[in-house]
Formats: structure tokens, sequence, C-alpha cells
């Protein structure tokens, strides 16, 4: 049987090896997870994971420097395509984060902050195990249950142009959008890889996903 | 639907083995860190934190290691703390598969480094702790400062007036311990707990004390912990992570279940 070759974006930012180790723990015989920086790589995976942490601007700059932009620009358009925490926030066209940074723009829309003023007993960063509300079947919600807890650690959240890219919520104080998707594309704001079983059933969705 | 409240296992480590000191004198092994941190995932802790107490060189090695293995196995954020001192600390936590480190001691001796650390990694992945001694007589107001080595130099420095400080060079969270309270099983200092809790925005994780769940309980109502964190409890099965989150849902507070 062919291999299937599932690429973790490594642009210096984030913890790619818990996400290559989940990817790797729910991945079968015949898939590979590699960390990668080749764009070449990229090109030629089945799959692409793209993780992030960190500051939006610091981000873009890594992206940059890194000869990202490009391959992800086009990984995103043509093959599945996990986008997880700073990984969905690079995707929409603008951050507030860092006074104003433009992002990849492959999803129109902005990243906002929380605006936790009516809450004064909330903290943040928004950290922790919160619920998502799936609010469109999905593949990747496959056997997943209905607000199930995802672990979560950020202070902005995206807010797409076009709500039928909606397909989860999550609200701390304020309801947002926490999981978006766009044909091949499915991009989160928690971290499966630190999500204990749904996490990782997550992953397992994904790697078996043809991005129809 | 809201952000549940967090129950943190806390595993000291010495050369790769979980041991728990009580009251830092008598120490007992609790076992090999892999197989506790798989068993608290099963049984749903929220997170797990490893504390190195390796004196040595070789000690910390292991602990590398052992982060490594833990975080191959085991998908939960995992905070490793104990000797965490430069930049370079952190960096080889986070590659070992660490989510967040705790920085102690090394934020009283330069409080920048703090700063220099969340602008390299970022706040969601720097945890200040704390270690506060009520220092206060009986009748005056209360009044707890920050101690080192244990609860036993003192430092001079203000643990709310710290705790506001750190917020501001970028923490992205705190963990309060009462060095107390650490060890007598007699439940957190909820009054120590409550006057940081209330003014910062960013979480706080209660520690010390912990010796029924109730003590759990008490952390989130009474110190307006946003977690807490316990060992003994756990470690010699007076108690499951499940049977804590039980009792704090019986009592209203949102868990993961």
């Amino acid at each position: 049987m062919d291999q299937r070759l599932v690429a973790v974006v490594d642009y210096g930012m984030g913890n790619l090896r818990s996400v290559s180790k989940a990817a790797e723990h729910m991945a079968d015989a015949q898939t590979r997870v590699i960390v990668t920086q080749d764009p070449q790589v990229i090109h030629n995976a089945d799959a692409v994971i793209f993780p992030g942490q960190g500051a939006a601007r610091a981000c873009m700059q890594a992206l940059e420097n890194t000869g990202m932009i490009e391959p992800i620009k086009r990984a995103a358009q043509e093959k599945p395509f996990l986008g997880i925490c700073m990984g969905l926030q690079v995707l929409m066209s603008h951050s507030d984060e860092n006074g104003g940074v433009d992002c990849l723009n492959i999803i129109p829309g902005k990243v906002t902050q929380f605006d936790l003023s009516s809450y004064p007993e909330l903290k943040m960063p928004h950290m922790g195990w919160n619920q998502i509300h799936q609010t469109q079947d999905h593949p990747l919600w496959h056997a997943i249950p209905q607000d199930s807890r995802f672990y979560y650690v950020h202070s902005y959240y995206v807010v797409p142009e076009n709500p039928s890219t909606l397909f989860g919520e999550t609200t701390h104080g304020q309801t947002f959008p926490a999981v978006l998707s766009t044909h091949n594309l499915f991009a989160i704001q928690a971290h499966p890889e630190k999500s204990a079983e749904h996490g990782l059933q997550l992953f397992k969705n994904f790697l078996s996903w043809n991005g129809h | 639907m809201s952000l549940a409240k967090r129950i943190i296992p806390c595993l000291d480590v010495d050369n790769g083995r979980v041991v728990k000191g009580v009251q830092f004198v008598d120490i007992r092994d609790a076992g090999n860190p892999v197989e506790v941190a798989k068993r608290y995932d099963e049984q749903g802790a929220d997170e797990i934190t490893f504390l190195d107490i390796s004196a040595t060189h070789e000690g910390r090695g292991t602990t590398i290691h052992m982060v490594e293995e833990v975080a191959s196995q085991v998908f939960i954020p995992l905070t490793v703390g104990g000797g965490i001192r430069k930049v370079e600390d952190i960096r080889t936590m986070l590659n070992a598969g660490a989510d967040k480190v705790s920085i102690n001691s090394a934020a009283i001796y330069n409080p920048e480094f703090v700063k220099e650390a969340c602008d390299a990694f970022g706040s969601q992945c720097i945890v200040v702790a704390i270690d506060a001694k009520k220092v206060s007589a009986e009748g005056e107001p209360n009044r707890w400062e920050i101690f080192t080595h244990g609860g036993r130099k003192e430092t001079g420095i203000d643990a709310i007036e710290w705790a506001l400080k750190m917020e501001s060079l970028g923490a992205g969270e705190l963990l309060v311990t009462s060095m107390d309270k650490d060890g007598t099983k007699s439940g957190f200092d909820n009054a120590l707990m409550k006057e940081i809790t209330s003014r910062v925005k960013i979480p706080v994780i209660a520690s010390g004390g912990v010796g029924n769940l109730q003590h759990l309980v008490d952390g989130v109502k009474e110190g307006g912990a946003e977690a807490v964190l316990a060992a003994s409890i756990f470690h010699f099965g007076q108690h499951t992570v499940q049977e804590a989150k039980q009792a704090m849902a019986e009592q209203n507070i949102e868990v993961r279940l």
C-alpha cells in the first residue's frame, strides 16, 4: 500500500513536538508524520498540519523568514490542512495583536482581543478546558460528542467575514468562533494535541480525511 | 457552558523518579513518572506539573528524558519547574515536550528574566511560582512575603506586590504555594489565594496544604483559584482525580468529567 505523508510545518513557533507526537500516536502503519521546514516536502505531502504559538507578528515574521508563506498558501488550497491555535489565527486577513499585523488572508476576517470588561470574574488568557459547540456537521467531528471539552490557551480570537465558515464555537464570557473550515481546510483555536481522547480523535479523523 | 476549573497533580521528580517531601523532610517514593502521569491522565487530570528537585546536572539530564517520554505518551498539558534559570533551560524543556515552564527563584534574582522568557516563548508557556509565607503577627492585617529555599530563606518581598509585578512582566499564570501550609494537609491558605486572585487578571493555581477533597473545593470557592494543585492525596491512592472532580461537581464547580 502507498505510504501517506503528513507534514507538520516547522517555522520555529510552536509546540511542534507535541503536535507531531499526537499525530504519530494516531497514525496507522501507512502514514508517516514528519516535521519539516522544506517547501518541497510540504508540496509533496498528502496532508499538512500547521501549528503555532506565540504572538502574531513573530509568527508572520517567522513564516516569512523560513520562506513558508507561499507553500502554506498553496497547501491550504490543495490538500487536507489542519491549523491549530496561531495556525488558525494567521490564516485570517488581519490581526489586532501587536498593534496590527497583516496575516495570510486565506480566510477573510480578523483576529481580535477578548473584551472581558463585563465579566470581571473571568481570567485572561483563556486557559484551560472549555466546551466546543459544533455548529455544523463535519467529518472531523466524527466520534467527538457535542460540547466536548478541549484545552485552550489564548487571548485573541478569530472573526470570519463569512458565517458559513463557522463549525464550532466556545464561550468565555462572550461566545467566540472556535473552529473554522472551508473545503479542505479545518482550523481550530484549541490544542487538540493537549486535549486527551477527544483531541486524539480529531487527529485520527484528520489523518483519514480526504479533504471533502 | 464555560471554562472548567482544573485539577493538577504535581509530581516532585528527583533523578527521574517521583518523590514527595512532606515539609521537605520525609521523602517517599511514589513511582515511575511515566506510569504515574499515565495513571493521572486516565483518571482525568487536567494537567500535570513536574517539579524537578534534582540537585545535580546528571539528575536534570534524566528529567529532560523523562519529559520526552511522558510527552510522547500523555496528551494533556505538562508543566515543568525547578532549576529553570536561563532562556536556554526553557527552550530545552519545551523542545522535550513541556507546554509550560514554571519559574521560581530565577524571577527573584532577576525579574526581567520573566519578561525575557515571555518575549521569547509567549506568555502562554510562562508560569511564575510564588512561595509565600505569612509574616504578619496575630491581630495584624494579613501580610505575606516571598521565601526561597523551600521556605527557609526570606527575601523581604511582599507577595501580593510580587504577584502584580509578575503579571505586568507578562507571566501567563501564577502558581501560588503557601509555605505555611505546604505538607500540613490542613488546606490552602485561602486568604492568601483570595488576596491574589482578586487582584490579578491571569489565572492562579492554588498550591500547598491539600489533605482532603473539600480543600480542593475551598481553593476554588474561597480562594478564587482557577486551578488546584495537589500531590500526596493522589500519589498514595487516598483519592483519584476522578473522585476529586466529582466532589467539586457536587458543589457546583464546573469541571471536565
